[in-house]
C-alpha cells in the first residue's frame, strides 16, 4: 500500500489534521491496515464530501478508499448491481444509465463512494418516497478488527443498522450490493413554481410533494421582510421516451455529464458577502419561472447542479466554510422551528447560497441515520462569518427543543452534549460497535470531537 | 478536537495562576471548553482558578506543580500533562515575569533568571510539547509575547529581549510545523492591567486580561499565526519600528 503524512480537511475546508493516508488496493490490504492500525486507529475515506472532521483521523490512518472501485456484477434484469466500496455514484451512472439504471438515492453530489453514502446514509430529493440509500443495499462487506462480515439487513440486522449512518465507525465497507431504479430516459420531466414566502413554499410543498418522485425547494434565506423564505420548488420524475423532444428519441438514455468549470485554486476571502450573495440570489430566484411545467432536463443539472463547477468549496476562500443541516419532525413544534431558523438566518444576513428545504418520508432503522420524518432544511455559510458560533448553538437549541437533529455528515462544530440527546439510540449503537471493535481501532476526528465511541 | 469555528476542547494551561490565562480559560470555556490541567508553582493560587473554571462549566480541571526553570523536568511533566488529558487541543504558554528593570540594570544573576524563565524555560518546555503535538497529528500552541519583543526600550529591555527570543523562536517553530496539523499562534499585547503591570500607570491602548481571552479565542477561530490586542497597536508598532532611536529613547513609551 502507498502511504503518504498528509493535512486532511472535510468538504468544508476546516480544522485540518495530519494523518498517514493509505490506498487499499484489495479487500486484503484494508484487513492488513486493521490488523495494523496504530493506537490512533484508523477510519475510511471516499471522496472527502462529508463537510466535517467525519474522514479525518489526526495522527492516525486514512484509508483512501477510492482505488478499491471495482464493478463486480450488473444485473439488468433483476436491477441489481455488487460494487467494491470506492466505486463513485458517477463511475456508475456513466456505467448504468445507458443501461436503463439509476441509483435509488442519489445525494446533490455525485462525487461520493459507495462506502460513503453507506457510512452517511445519505438521502436525496426522493426521500419521501423510497427512504435513504442503506434502504436499497442488500447487503455488505464488513472488514473490522473482529474479522470479515457478510451483512445483510435480515441476517444480522444489528450490524447493518448500526453501520448505516455509523459514519465508517463500526468498520470498513469494501462491497456492497444495491438495489437499482429502472429507467427509461436519462432526462428528468420537472415542474418549476415560485413561492413568495416561507409559509406559501411549506403548504404548496405540503400538498403536492407526494405526487412527484424527487422534489426540492432552494430558499432564499437573505430575503427580508414580507419576501422573507421566498422559494423556487422544483420537482420531477424520470420522462418516458415518448416525453422526449425527437432529437432526443434517438438516444433516450444518453449519458454525458460533464464539469464546464473549475474553480480556480484560490479565490479572496470575503468574496461571498451579503452584497454578493444577495445579488446572486436575487438574480436566481427571478430566473426562475413563476410557474412551468414539463420541462425536460438533463438528469445531471437536476440532481448535481454543483458537480458542474470543480472544486466549487474553494470560493469560500481559506478560512472554508460550513453547511449546516437540520431536521425536525413535523408538527406545529416543527415548522415554527424552521421558521424561527429562517428568521435568525435573515435577521443576521448570513451570506447562504444555497438553502435547500425539504420534506422527509419515513425513516430506517439505522442508529445513526439522519432522516426523520420532517423538514429538513440545509444552509452554507462561510466559515468566518462575524458570530456564526453563537447563531449556530442557538439554531441547535431551537432544533434539539422541536426534537430535530443535525446531521452528521454535514456537522464540524456542534458540541457533544447537543449532539447526544439528538441520537438517543447513541448507547445502543455503542454496544454494537463496541461488540465489533473492542480494541477502539475504529476512530475519527468526529468521533473524538463528539465523544461518540 | 478543534473544530471548524475554532472551538477547543482541551486546554494545558502553563503558568496557570497569570491573570491573562485564567481569562482566557474563561473565555474558552464559555466557547465549549471542558477539560484543563493548570500548571504553574503557586499550587493555591492554581486550586482557586481551578474552582473558578468548574464554576463556569468545565468537566475535568487537574493542577499540576510546574518550574519553567526545572527543564530536567519538563519532558516527564509534559507526558503526564498529556497523559491526564488525552488529545490536548490548546497548550498556553502564559507563564512569565517582568523584573524591575532599574534592579535589572545592575542585577547579573536577576537578569539571568529572567532569562531562565521567559526564554530558556519556554523553549525547553515547548520540545516536549511540540512532540506530543505531532504525535497526535492536530493541535494548537498559544505563546504569549508582548509589543515589547518588536522594539528595545530602555524601560523593560530585559524582559523585551527574553520575549523577543521567545517571539522568534517561535515564529519559526510555526514555520518549522507547517504541515504537521500543529498551529503556532503568537500573542503580542500592549499593556495589559494585570497583577503584573500593578502600580503601572496606563498608557494608550491598554487592555485587560479579558480583552486578549477574546482576542485568542477569535485568533483561534481565523487560524492566525500573530495575534495583536488591541488590534490596532500592529500599526502603531509598525509606525514605532521606524522611529530613529535617537528619537525613539526619548519617547515617553
Amino acid at each position: 500500500m502507498d502511504e503518504n503524512i498528509e493535512l486532511l480537511t472535510g468538504w468544508g475546508g476546516t480544522a485540518p489534521t495530519a494523518t498517514r493516508v493509505a490506498e487499499p488496493h484489495s479487500p486484503g490490504d484494508v484487513r492488513e491496515a486493521i490488523a495494523e492500525a496504530p493506537d490512533r486507529g484508523l477510519v475510511a475515506r471516499g471522496l472527502a464530501r462529508s463537510y466535517g472532521d467525519a474522514a479525518q483521523n489526526a495522527g492516525g490512518v486514512v484509508l483512501r478508499m477510492t482505488e478499491l472501485a471495482a464493478v463486480h456484477d450488473v444485473d439488468i434484469e433483476g436491477a441489481g448491481v455488487t460494487v467494491d466500496a470506492g466505486v463513485s455514484l458517477e463511475q456508475l451512472m456513466r456505467l448504468l444509465v445507458p443501461l436503463g439504471l439509476f441509483p435509488m438515492v442519489t445525494p446533490g453530489t455525485c462525487q461520493v463512494t459507495v462506502g460513503g453514502a453507506i457510512a452517511a446514509d445519505v438521502h436525496g430529493k426522493n426521500h419521501h418516497g423510497v427512504g435513504s440509500f442503506c434502504n436499497h443495499v442488500e447487503a455488505f462487506t464488513l472488514e473490522t478488527p473482529q474479522g470479515t462480515r457478510h451483512v445483510t439487513p435480515d441476517r444480522d440486522p444489528d450490524v447493518f443498522w448500526a453501520t448505516a449512518g455509523g459514519m465508517g465507525l463500526t468498520g470498513v465497507v469494501t462491497q456492497a450490493r444495491l438495489r437499482m431504479k429502472r429507467i427509461r430516459t436519462s432526462r428528468i420531466r420537472m415542474d418549476t413554481e415560485r413561492a413568495s414566502d416561507l409559509d406559501d413554499a411549506m403548504s404548496r410543498m405540503e400538498q403536492r410533494d407526494s405526487d412527484y418522485h424527487y422534489s426540492v425547494a432552494w430558499i432564499d434565506v437573505m430575503a427580508r421582510g414580507s419576501h422573507m423564505g421566498r422559494s423556487v420548488i422544483t420537482r420531477g420524475d424520470f420522462a418516458e421516451p415518448d416525453e422526449l423532444p425527437t432529437r432526443m428519441r434517438s438516444d433516450p438514455l444518453g449519458f454525458k455529464p460533464s464539469t464546464v468549470l473549475t474553480a480556480p485554486p484560490w479565490f479572496p476571502n470575503g468574496l461571498l458577502n451579503k452584497v454578493s450573495v444577495r445579488a446572486f440570489n436575487e438574480l436566481w430566484f427571478r430566473k426562475a419561472p413563476r410557474h412551468q411545467e414539463g420541462a425536460i432536463v438533463p438528469l445531471a443539472s437536476f440532481h448535481h447542479p454543483l458537480d458542474f463547477v470543480h472544486g466549487w468549496n474553494r470560493i469560500y476562500g481559506t478560512r472554508g466554510f460550513l453547511q449546516y443541516q437540520f431536521v425536525v419532525p413535523y408538527g406545529p413544534e416543527g415548522e415554527a422551528a424552521v421558521r424561527t431558523a429562517v428568521e435568525r438566518l435573515s435577521a443576521h444576513g448570513a451570506p447562504s447560497f444555497r438553502a435547500v428545504l425539504k420534506r422527509f418520508g419515513p425513516g430506517n432503522p439505522g442508529h445513526l441515520s439522519f432522516p426523520m420524518p420532517g423538514w429538513t432544511l440545509t444552509l452554507d455559510v462561510p466559515a468566518g462569518m462575524p458570530g456564526l458560533a453563537g447563531l449556530c448553538d442557538g439554531l441547535d437549541e431551537v432544533v434539539l427543543e422541536a426534537g430535530g437533529r443535525l446531521y452528521l455528515a454535514k456537522e464540524s462544530r456542534a458540541k457533544p452534549w447537543v449532539i447526544h440527546p439528538m441520537y438517543p439510540r447513541l448507547d445502543e449503537w455503542r454496544e454494537i460497535r463496541a461488540k465489533l471493535d473492542p480494541g477502539g481501532v475504529l476512530r475519527s476526528d468526529m468521533a473524538r470531537r463528539l465523544d461518540l465511541c | 478536537m478543534q473544530d471548524a469555528l475554532g472551538s477547543v476542547q482541551s486546554i494545558l494551561v502553563l503558568g496557570g495562576t497569570s491573570d491573562i490565562a485564567q481569562a482566557t480559560a474563561l473565555e474558552l470555556t464559555r466557547g465549549g471548553a471542558r477539560r484543563f490541567v493548570l500548571a504553574g508553582r503557586d499550587v493555591a493560587g492554581l486550586d482557586a482558578n481551578a474552582k473558578e473554571l468548574l464554576a463556569a462549566g468545565a468537566s475535568q480541571v487537574d493542577t499540576r506543580q510546574f518550574d519553567a526553570v526545572d527543564t530536567y523536568g519538563h519532558e516527564s511533566f509534559v507526558r503526564e500533562a498529556f497523559g491526564v488529558l488525552g488529545d490536548v487541543d490548546l497548550v498556553l504558554v502564559a507563564f512569565g515575569v517582568l523584573g524591575d528593570q532599574e534592579r535589572l540594570d545592575h542585577d547579573r544573576q536577576a537578569a539571568m533568571d529572567l532569562i531562565a524563565v521567559n526564554y530558556v524555560g519556554a523553549v525547553s518546555v515547548l520540545y516536549p510539547v511540540v512532540e506530543h503535538m505531532k504525535e497526535q497529528g492536530h493541535g494548537t500552541i498559544c505563546v504569549l509575547s508582548t509589543v515589547a519583543a518588536e522594539r528595545a526600550r530602555r524601560s523593560n529591555y530585559v524582559y523585551g529581549s527574553s520575549k523577543a527570543g521567545l517571539d522568534w523562536f517561535c515564529q519559526g517553530l510555526g514555520d518549522a510545523l507547517v504541515g504537521t496539523g500543529v498551529h503556532v499562534m503568537i500573542v503580542r499585547p500592549g499593556m495589559v492591567r494585570t497583577r503584573m503591570t500593578e502600580g503601572m500607570e496606563d498608557v494608550p491602548l491598554t487592555v485587560d486580561p479579558e480583552d486578549v481571552a477574546a482576542a485568542i479565542r477569535e485568533g483561534l477561530a481565523s487560524g492566525r499565526e500573530i495575534v495583536w490586542v488591541p488590534g490596532p497597536i500592529r500599526w502603531v508598532m509598525s509606525g514605532l519600528r521606524h522611529v530613529p532611536r535617537a528619537l525613539f529613547r526619548r519617547l515617553p513609551v
